[in-house]
């Protein structure tokens, strides 16, 4: 009798308790911010919250392109996307837990020493920037420049890279690093990266605005359905007390920060 | 495919759908080969077999069979057909149906080649050969070419394809992961796969290929994504490439020789594919070749349109940007060019100058001439002289406010300052909107009637700049792009358009945009569909409207007639809404986001409570099934 008793107290126990599951989606090739062999700082993100909640983790995979939200958090596959843009009209934003700034590449032995836009060399050199494809949108680097009249110094790069590879991004920075382009304006977090281990200068873009609607500083908050405020509060208190968990993560992948306005 | 029950790292793989895993295979080493190269177990046989060239040069000839989606070679999609016509259309009822069990945006034109008809879905692209000789056209059989899903992510405007085509014996069609693949018409067995597209780069292809002598003319779509347009030459027989044309670059890559005699100065010039742009902007200049080709057997040429410059914007991409947003007429066997016309040099509006040009003998000024005809994005109905390129005459079949036509002597498109946009400035009420005036639906011409039938918009744009926007982990400030209803109200219409006089003849008002194509019989009347699926014939003189039947699902597809086994001529269309302005319903986008779909969803916003998605094949017949 009491045995039988033990066994239904452990079963409901169970029943009690169903384990937790954090439903992330993420770009399955997009390093250093996820892939699908879970090397990227946003994996490592959603690891340290998954353990922070004693949940496991279970992921939507779709590249981040037009129709990522749509595809993934707008269907219920999934909850959270580790970074987003604060305010970013698709989601509801946690606050942020970064801020980074597109960065001027360069290779060390070239000694340029590059940071501002309004830098009189950079019409003599040849400059990397990205490109986005959709219409009228395009990276703010690539605005900044071409508003300065700089276009025929001007390689671009297709933001979506070679999907074929590991790491698309990187092809930008590793251009610079060959020395077929003289610089590159990149986004911070993929410039930090792919820089880490090599003879590369980075030095954050100034002005850091060029306008209200030409900033190069950005700040990152993790994103949820805007229906899902509960979500968002609970996400929020684990970005302040795992703060420095945080720091220390990004600080492994070289993700350069900049200060707040 | 390796992921479905792999544990990576402590992380599952979702097994639930089908999207994700697809596109988890292109980033797996695994799966990356399939991606790459053509060693599926299907191309890896030895397909290719003899290649009759049967006919499609005689067969579109036939007015009992659709050989092509254009109907013939000048892409008049006119037939002269007539036992359906103004006097009892009112009788059409549905003969027969298909549901595809889909639902993406359905585009594509049904073939009719014998007692056969032939049809290519959306993604996955299935071809299904039907039997109109048995009673309710069971299907003969049916071809699946298996596409990879990681093209679902890459193509830009939904997962539409526009049609297949037929010749010796073959259908040949495109994959949305950029094959194209010759299946035999009798069998359904693959003769041989070509990848022609690569989707790691962007490229995707949704074109119905055109068959000329023996060549597959195929062209890639993905300007979004700062691809490099082509239009590529494929042997019939064999699959393998003949020729590839490029539309931006120097010379030798766009096949430009001694033979190129474009008409206007602004055209002539050495490697102007590499000049006309900064830096090498022209490796990524878009000019994409994912609309539709005519051919002129007589001349020998082919024509066909290009898209817009990519992905730069106006600023970032000073000069003309050749050989974008305009139109070639090449050779069929080597696909030298012969002559261009740019539509659109330095285009500031996304407006692609890939619509159809419909090929026809008029009378112009008093003088014969051969023309290509073509109602452009930009708003204006082009009559060119098809041997030289030479423009005849360019009028605004709609409202026109961001060009004043164009200038007859330099051929160059009159912009108009206030209506160009930059970054970080409002600019209101440009028109037409970026899907311009009228957008890939084919229009149909009768020389019966002379009559131009155009299905089209009505929309106008703001731009302006929204908040921050992030794309493969990269923040950026988006444009927001706002379509709204041109004047009038109505956005869209049916405009019958006399070409020899550059003037409307008459104009159907729709409440939603035209985005159906158009055909017209020899029993003078129009057929098109309307995007909350109605089917609708009218007059092709007057177009006074003459019936109407309301199928499942709004109608973005191109209608066909042919003459069945029994000698009785059926109507055929495919509905299912969708494409560039239907994801609002097929997508399923959030209509109370303005700017979803690129700006579609918020002048669409009712279209969802008008219809739903799904696919479904109608034909109509006088009396209909029984």
């Amino acid at each position: 009798m009491l045995g039988l008793v033990v066994v239904l107290a452990l079963a409901a126990g169970c029943q009690r308790a169903p384990h937790r599951v954090i439903r992330v989606c993420a770009d399955p090739n997009n390093l250093p911010f996820s892939n699908q062999a879970g090397e990227g700082f946003e994996n490592r993100l959603a690891e340290l919250l998954a353990a922070d909640r004693h949940a496991s983790l279970d992921y939507t995979w779709w590249a981040e392109r037009r129709g990522f939200v749509r595809h993934t958090l707008q269907t219920n596959a999934c909850d959270v996307v580790m970074g987003v843009p604060s305010g970013y009209e698709q989601a509801l934003t946690t606050k942020p837990y970064y801020r980074s700034s597109y960065v001027f590449v360069s290779r060390r032995d070239r000694h340029l020493g590059l940071g501002s836009l309004d830098d009189p060399r950079l019409p003599s050199l040849r400059i990397g920037v990205q490109m986005i494809g959709d219409d009228f949108n395009n990276s703010p680097p690539a605005h900044a420049l071409s508003n300065r009249g700089m276009v025929r110094n001007i390689v671009g790069f297709s933001v979506y890279g070679d999907y074929a590879r590991p790491s698309p991004l990187s092809t930008i920075v590793d251009a610079v690093d060959r020395g077929d382009i003289d610089a590159a304006v990149v986004w911070g977090p993929a410039a930090g990266y792919f820089a880490r281990r090599k003879p590369l200068d980075l030095a954050p873009v100034t002005p850091r605005a060029d306008s209200a609607t030409l900033p190069f500083t950005f700040e990152i908050a993790m994103g949820v359905r805007r229906t899902d405020a509960a979500l968002r509060d609970e996400l929020n208190d684990f970005l302040a007390r795992r703060h420095g968990d945080i720091a220390r993560i990004l600080d492994e992948y070289g993700v350069p920060r900049v200060e707040g306005p | 495919m390796v992921c479905i029950n792999g544990t990576v790292m402590g992380t599952r793989c979702l097994t639930a759908w089908a999207l994700p895993l697809c596109v988890t295979a292109i980033a797996s080493g695994a799966c990356q080969k399939q991606t790459l190269d053509n060693s599926r177990p299907e191309s890896a046989r030895a397909l290719a077999g003899s290649f009759t060239s049967g006919n499609p040069a005689e067969l579109q000839k036939d007015d009992g069979q659709w050989v092509m989606p254009a109907k013939n070679y000048a892409a008049t999609r006119f037939s002269g057909l007539d036992e359906i016509n103004a006097s009892n259309v009112g009788q059409l009822n549905v003969a027969w149906t298909f549901s595809t069990g889909m639902v993406s945006g359905h585009e594509a034109a049904p073939l009719v080649v014998g007692s056969t008809m032939y049809l290519v879905t959306p993604f996955p692209n299935i071809l299904y050969a039907f039997d109109l000789s048995r009673p309710g056209a069971p299907i003969k059989w049916k071809y699946d070419p298996k596409p990879l899903g990681a093209s679902k992510g890459v193509a830009c405007c939904d997962l539409v394809n526009r049609g297949a085509a037929y010749a010796g014996g073959r259908v040949f069609f495109n994959t949305l992961d950029g094959r194209t693949i010759a299946v035999d018409a009798e069998s359904g067995e693959p003769k041989w796969i070509t990848q022609l597209g690569d989707i790691n780069k962007g490229e995707t292809i949704t074109m119905a290929p055109l068959v000329v002598k023996d060549k597959v003319l195929v062209g890639n779509s993905g300007g979004e994504f700062g691809v490099r347009g082509w239009l590529t030459a494929l042997d019939a027989g064999t699959g393998k490439i003949a020729w590839r044309a490029y539309s931006t670059g120097p010379d030798k890559d766009v096949l430009i020789g001694p033979g190129f005699k474009p008409h206007y100065t602004m055209d002539q010039g050495k490697d102007l594919g590499i000049t006309t742009w900064p830096g090498e902007g022209w490796r990524t200049g878009g000019g994409t070749v994912w609309g539709w080709l005519s051919y002129d057997p007589e001349l020998n040429l082919i024509y066909y349109g290009t898209s817009n410059p990519g992905p730069w914007n106006p600023d970032q991409r000073p000069g003309d940007n050749k050989w974008t947003a305009g139109m070639f007429a090449r050779v069929p066997e080597t696909g030298e060019a012969r002559w261009f016309y740019q539509t659109s040099p330095h285009d500031l509006f996304d407006h692609d100058g890939v619509n159809e040009l419909v090929l026809a003998d008029l009378t112009v000024n008093g003088q014969a001439r051969k023309v290509a005809m073509r109602a452009d994005r930009n708003g204006l109905l082009y009559v060119l002289d098809r041997t030289t390129g030479q423009v005849l005459s360019a009028a605004p079949f709609g409202f026109v406010n961001s060009n004043k036509g164009v200038d007859m002597q330099t051929g160059r498109l009159i912009e108009v300052k206030e209506k160009q946009t930059t970054q970080g400035i409002v600019v209101r009420d440009i028109c037409p909107a970026a899907p311009g005036m009228k957008d890939w639906q084919p229009m149909s011409f009768s020389p019966r009637t002379g009559l131009l039938y155009i299905p089209h918009q009505n929309l106008c744009e703001d731009v302006e700049a929204m908040s921050a926007s992030y794309i493969a982990g990269t923040p950026y400030v988006g444009a927001s792009v706002v379509y709204k209803p041109g004047p009038g109200g109505n956005r869209g219409a049916l405009t019958a358009w006399d070409p020899a006089q550059a003037k409307i003849a008459w104009e159907v008002k729709e409440n939603f945009p035209v985005w159906s194509g158009t055909v017209v019989t020899a029993g003078d009347v129009v057929f098109y569909g309307t995007m909350d699926g109605w089917f609708k014939a009218v007059n092709a003189k007057t177009g006074a409207p003459l019936w109407q039947f309301k199928c499942g699902s709004g109608i973005i597809g191109q209608p066909i007639t042919y003459k069945g086994p029994d000698g009785h001529q059926y109507i055929a269309v495919l509905s299912g809404v969708g494409g560039w302005p239907g994801a609002i319903v097929s997508a399923d986008l959030d209509p109370r986001d303005a700017t979803a779909g690129n700006g579609w969803g918020g002048v669409l916003a009712d279209l969802k409570a008008a219809t739903t998605r799904g696919g479904m094949l109608y034909v109509f017949s006088i009396g209909g099934g029984h």
